[in-house]
């Protein structure tokens, strides 16, 4: 049947009757980076037009309706607004470092993509530490905004950066925890073990109530941490007029925006491979003929079906909460958050000691 | 040359290149983004070792952490060629010193390695792996591993504290 393995393979084993090693691994270096490129692209179209929908859908109107049938080709056509516009450089502005931010943010955001299983067998680089290898790269984040809000000149921006670096470094401790509890439970940071020990059940169902504790701690801090609503302090539109991307114009901003969406897509699938077990299918018990009918359905469907679930409720958050205020968002994480994903990964360990979930 | 060839030397040359340019950028906020180019080259030296556990806790703990830290106070301090305070020449002098000792006592104690018999387990070792590092510091290690844990759990608790004062 067609699939995902099946295409990479018979690629590679074309490539490598062809070629002699070393130029076939360059062939499929510069494949992956295509590929991942026009994943880029794709998710930042689709995750555009899909965020306008959901929030007209959220606000009980149309959004946008005049470009393509319902308005889907809208982001297609503000992506062309974008690209054809003047991508201004303030005066005062840091040149190099203010140019170079907007593309710090899209390497950072393409090297997440690498550990990332989007289908069976169909994974860049399975390295084994592949839960740790994308909270370290993620947490480079902050440098590009960091970048970008200091290289700017502009107080705004400077105000913008210092909230999201805050941000960023505080709620990395209870994603990571939470990511820790996933880890306890199955004994191995790589990915494809992760998603194995998910094939009699997803964690958020075989880990009882912590695990379910975690996929919520889990969800909250990854909103924090891609600066998303309601703790989109870094670019709080009433106080700061755009935060840290302010001075951005043209394909610079688009080039933000673009790393922002795809990073809501990354925390997400990070979020269904260790909770919601990746391309794994659903399956209940020992009922077979419902078992056999979800296998059918392709795994590359199942990841997607569930990261844009995920990312789903990460829009319904950004359209439904009042945004925080800076000393709520940083009390939130350290007196709440923290300790009770702290107390959550010890109850989570005494669980997989004793062989408490199924 | 191999692949792996290939990539050692261009790590190297970028490694050595930033290294220099940590000292030698005027501006703080350039040198502290050179360091961090500097610990990825050196994450990259720890990936082609096959340590890829110590490549990324280089990454979050200094690219990560120590030098976002970093940041944030050159940037809230707001250093600037300008405002950079004259040194005095006998610092200048004592900093030059202390460092060539440095030198001096590296280049000393790296003469005595012998090179011709320690090969580099490049794709292959398996030390820098999770499970052996685990396994090293749950058995040898114990007793530091736990005292350096507890110590960073106060520091956690500290902080909360601190903060819940108000």
């Amino acid at each position: 049947m067609w699939s995902f393995s099946g295409i990479s393979n018979s690629i590679h084993e074309w490539l490598s009757q062809t070629f002699n090693p070393t130029l076939t691994i360059i062939i499929e270096m510069v494949i992956a980076g295509v590929a991942v490129i026009g994943l880029f692209a794709g998710l930042g179209l689709v995750l555009v037009i899909m965020e306008r929908k959901v929030s007209a859908w959220m606000q009980i109107r149309l959004g946008p309706n005049r470009v393509g049938p319902k308005g889907m080709f809208q982001s297609l056509a503000d992506t062309l607004k974008l690209l054809v516009k003047e991508g201004l450089t303030p005066t005062g502005a840091d040149k190099l470092l203010f140019n170079l931010a907007p593309f710090i943010a899209m390497i950072v955001a393409m090297l997440l993509m690498a550990p990332i299983a989007f289908a069976k067998d169909f994974q860049l680089w399975d390295l084994n530490i592949g839960v740790l290898y994308v909270s370290a790269i993620s947490s480079m984040m902050v440098i590009s905004i960091l970048m970008a809000g200091w290289a700017s000149n502009n107080k705004y921006s400077l105000m913008g950066a210092m909230r999201s670096g805050a941000q960023i470094v505080s709620y990395e401790l209870s994603a990571g925890l939470s990511v820790l509890s996933i880890v306890v439970l199955t004994g191995s940071l790589r990915v494809s073990d992760i998603i194995q020990s998910q094939a009699d059940g997803w964690w958020i169902f075989k880990g009882h109530i912590p695990a379910v504790i975690a996929f919520v701690t889990f969800i909250i801090a990854v909103t924090a941490e891609t600066n998303r609503a309601p703790f989109d302090l870094a670019e709080a539109e009433s106080e700061l007029t755009a935060g840290f991307h302010t001075e951005y114009s043209g394909m610079k901003f688009a080039l933000f925006f673009l790393a922002e969406y795809v990073n809501v897509f990354i925390v997400c699938a990070i979020g269904a491979t260790l909770f919601l077990g990746g391309w794994m299918p659903f399956h209940i018990g020992h009922w077979a003929g419902f078992n056999h009918v979800m296998d059918y359905i392709p795994s590359s469907l199942w990841f997607f079906g569930k990261t844009f679930f995920l990312i789903f409720v990460i829009m319904w958050f950004r359209w439904t909460f009042p945004r925080l205020r800076i000393d709520q968002l940083l009390n939130l994480e350290w007196k709440y958050l923290l300790p009770i994903s702290m107390v959550n990964l010890l109850l989570v360990t005494a669980m997989a000691i004793l062989k408490w979930h199924f | 040359m191999n692949i792996t060839q290939i990539i050692f030397w261009i790590l190297s040359v970028v490694a050595l290149f930033s290294a220099l340019m940590v000292i030698t950028a005027r501006n703080p906020v350039y040198s502290v983004l050179w360091l961090i180019a500097t610990f990825f080259s050196i994450s990259g030296h720890y990936i082609l070792l096959n340590a890829q556990f110590l490549a990324i806790v280089n990454i979050i703990v200094y690219a990560g952490a120590i030098m976002v830290l970093f940041l944030f106070v050159i940037m809230l301090m707001n250093l600037n060629k300008e405002s950079e305070p004259r040194k005095h020449r006998l610092l200048k002098l004592a900093g030059a010193v202390s460092g060539g000792s440095l030198l001096l006592v590296l280049v000393a104690a790296l003469r005595d390695t012998d090179l011709k018999h320690e090969h580099a387990l490049v794709n292959e070792g398996n030390i820098g792996l999770i499970q052996n590092l685990g396994k090293e510091l749950f058995s040898t290690y114990t007793v530091p591993f736990e005292i350096s844990s507890v110590l960073f759990l106060s520091a956690m608790v500290g902080a909360v504290v601190i903060g819940k004062k108000e």
